[in-house]
Order: C-alpha cells, then sequence, then structure tokens
C-alpha cells in the first residue's frame, strides 16, 4: 500500500495503491494537508490501483473534502471500480464528492 | 463456468467447517494481512467475486477495526480472534475482544441523512449491515462478539 503524489499542470495527482483502510488512512491526510499548506488548491484522487475503502478511509475523504473546500480548493475523485462506487452509493456519498471515471474527465473539469 | 470456478467448487465444505481462526495483538497493521488471509480462503472456496473485493474484506475491517480500538481500546497485550466458519450455504466470520461489549443498534447511525453525510466517523456499523446478510452480537467465554453471515450469492 502506498500514496504517490505528482504535479500535473496545478492540480495535484493523488494514486492510492492498495487499500485505504484504518491503518493508513492518516498517511494520505497528512500528505494532502502538506501540499494544501503549501499553498497547493486543486487535488485529484485517483483510485484505478485501489482495492477496497473501509468506513476510516472514506472518513478521511470527508475530512479532506472540507479542509480544501475552506482554503477555496477543490477536490476531484476518479477511476472508482464497480465495488469501490457501491461503497459511495450505499453511503451517500457520491453525492457529496465530484466523481470522474476516467483521470482525464477529472483533471478536464478543474 | 471458468476454470477457477471449478476449482474452488473441488473445495466448497459440504458440512460446515473452520476456515480460519487465529489470535492477534490489537495492533491495527494487523487488519490488512488478516483481511488478505480470510478473502484468499474465500475465493479458494468460491464466494462471488464480488464477496471477495468488496463485501467480506470491507466488513471484516470494520469488524476488527472495532474490536481493536473500541473493543480492546488500541491496548495490543489485548487480543482479538479471528474465526471463519464455511459451509454450503454460507460464510460466518466472528471477531471476538475483551471488550465490555456495545449495543448494535444503538450504536449504528445512519451516515446518509443529509446532517450526517459530511461526518467524519460513524459509517463502520452502517457497512457492516449493508454489507453482509446478518450483523449479531453477543457474549461468550467473557468476550465480546460480533458475527457476520454472508450468503454464498
Amino acid at each position: 500500500m502506498s500514496f504517490s503524489i505528482k504535479k500535473q499542470g496545478e492540480i495535484c495527482v493523488v494514486d492510492v495503491e492498495g487499500q485505504l483502510i484504518v491503518g493508513n488512512r492518516q498517511e494520505l491526510k497528512q500528505k494532502v494537508l502538506d501540499e494544501l499548506e503549501k499553498g497547493e488548491k486543486k487535488f485529484l484522487i485517483d483510485f484505478s490501483q485501489t482495492g477496497y475503502i473501509d468506513s476510516s478511509g472514506l472518513g478521511v475523504l470527508v475530512s479532506l473534502s472540507k479542509k480544501i473546500r475552506e482554503q477555496g480548493g477543490e477536490l476531484r475523485l476518479a477511476n472508482l471500480n464497480d465495488d469501490l462506487k457501491t461503497l459511495f452509493e450505499l453511503t451517500k456519498l457520491d453525492t457529496l464528492f465530484q466523481i470522474a471515471d476516467t483521470r482525464e474527465r477529472a483533471l478536464e473539469s478543474f | 463456468m471458468t476454470a477457477d470456478r471449478e476449482s474452488g467448487e473441488h473445495r466448497r465444505a459440504t458440512h460446515p467447517h473452520v476456515a480460519f481462526d487465529r489470535l492477534i495483538p490489537s495492533d491495527v497493521r494487523e487488519i490488512e494481512p488478516i483481511v488478505e488471509e480470510v478473502t484468499r480462503e474465500c475465493r479458494e472456496l468460491a464466494l462471488s467475486a464480488r464477496q471477495c473485493a468488496l463485501n467480506v474484506p470491507v466488513a471484516l475491517t470494520e469488524a476488527l477495526s472495532n474490536a481493536i480500538l473500541r473493543g480492546n481500546r488500541g491496548i495490543r497485550d489485548k487480543h482479538v480472534r479471528v474465526r471463519a466458519v464455511v459451509s454450503d450455504s454460507a460464510l460466518v466470520l466472528e471477531v471476538a475482544d475483551e471488550g465490555a461489549g456495545f449495543d448494535l443498534d444503538a450504536c449504528t447511525v445512519d451516515p446518509t441523512r443529509p446532517e450526517s453525510l459530511e461526518r467524519e466517523d460513524g459509517r463502520g456499523l452502517f457497512l457492516m449491515r449493508a454489507l453482509m446478510d446478518r450483523v449479531e452480537r453477543y457474549e461468550a467465554d467473557e468476550r465480546n462478539v460480533v458475527r457476520l453471515t454472508l450468503h454464498r450469492s
């Protein structure tokens, strides 16, 4: 499991490789908050290489969404597989986040 | 029927049997490897792809997380026991901690209500109940046990 952040233009793209769960969610949160503190405003989290997300992982995404918004920034999610989409639908978080089918579409949506 | 499915059919349990039984310390780093092992067993026992990719790993992660952080309050010397019993019709997962237990219904909140949508916590029990066919809590041998039942689909 790992998280990597790359700049694509003015957008911070975060790749989540593996699971986003209680054991590693703080690492993702801190990495994104560090970038936010440096002044970055646009964030895309790509889940194309993500297996599953638990409730604490969803909670971190909600928390980051709020913090980014408070700083005048924007967050997009991309590449949720069918199982991840189900999780977002069950919790109605699909109504809270802007979710794109592909990374390209997410990048274009900023 | 795929080759994987066929080989899985051979391992389908005719009688309920314990496919997994492990005692782990209360450390959230223990969760992922245990979930991977249980999920691998489930694949070999021919549970559906979706059950192996979503229902089992997420619900079991929630149960383990609750047991470690709430039941055992993260005290590493306290242990969590994980059992998986598989039969022709269902998978039963039991997660036992050394805590005092809790009221399953009273602690389950609906995180989909508009006022709860932006809460960071409160989705664990909800997800467990949404992803499993039955969730029960009981006490046995001075342990608090959460039992998750998932019928084969």
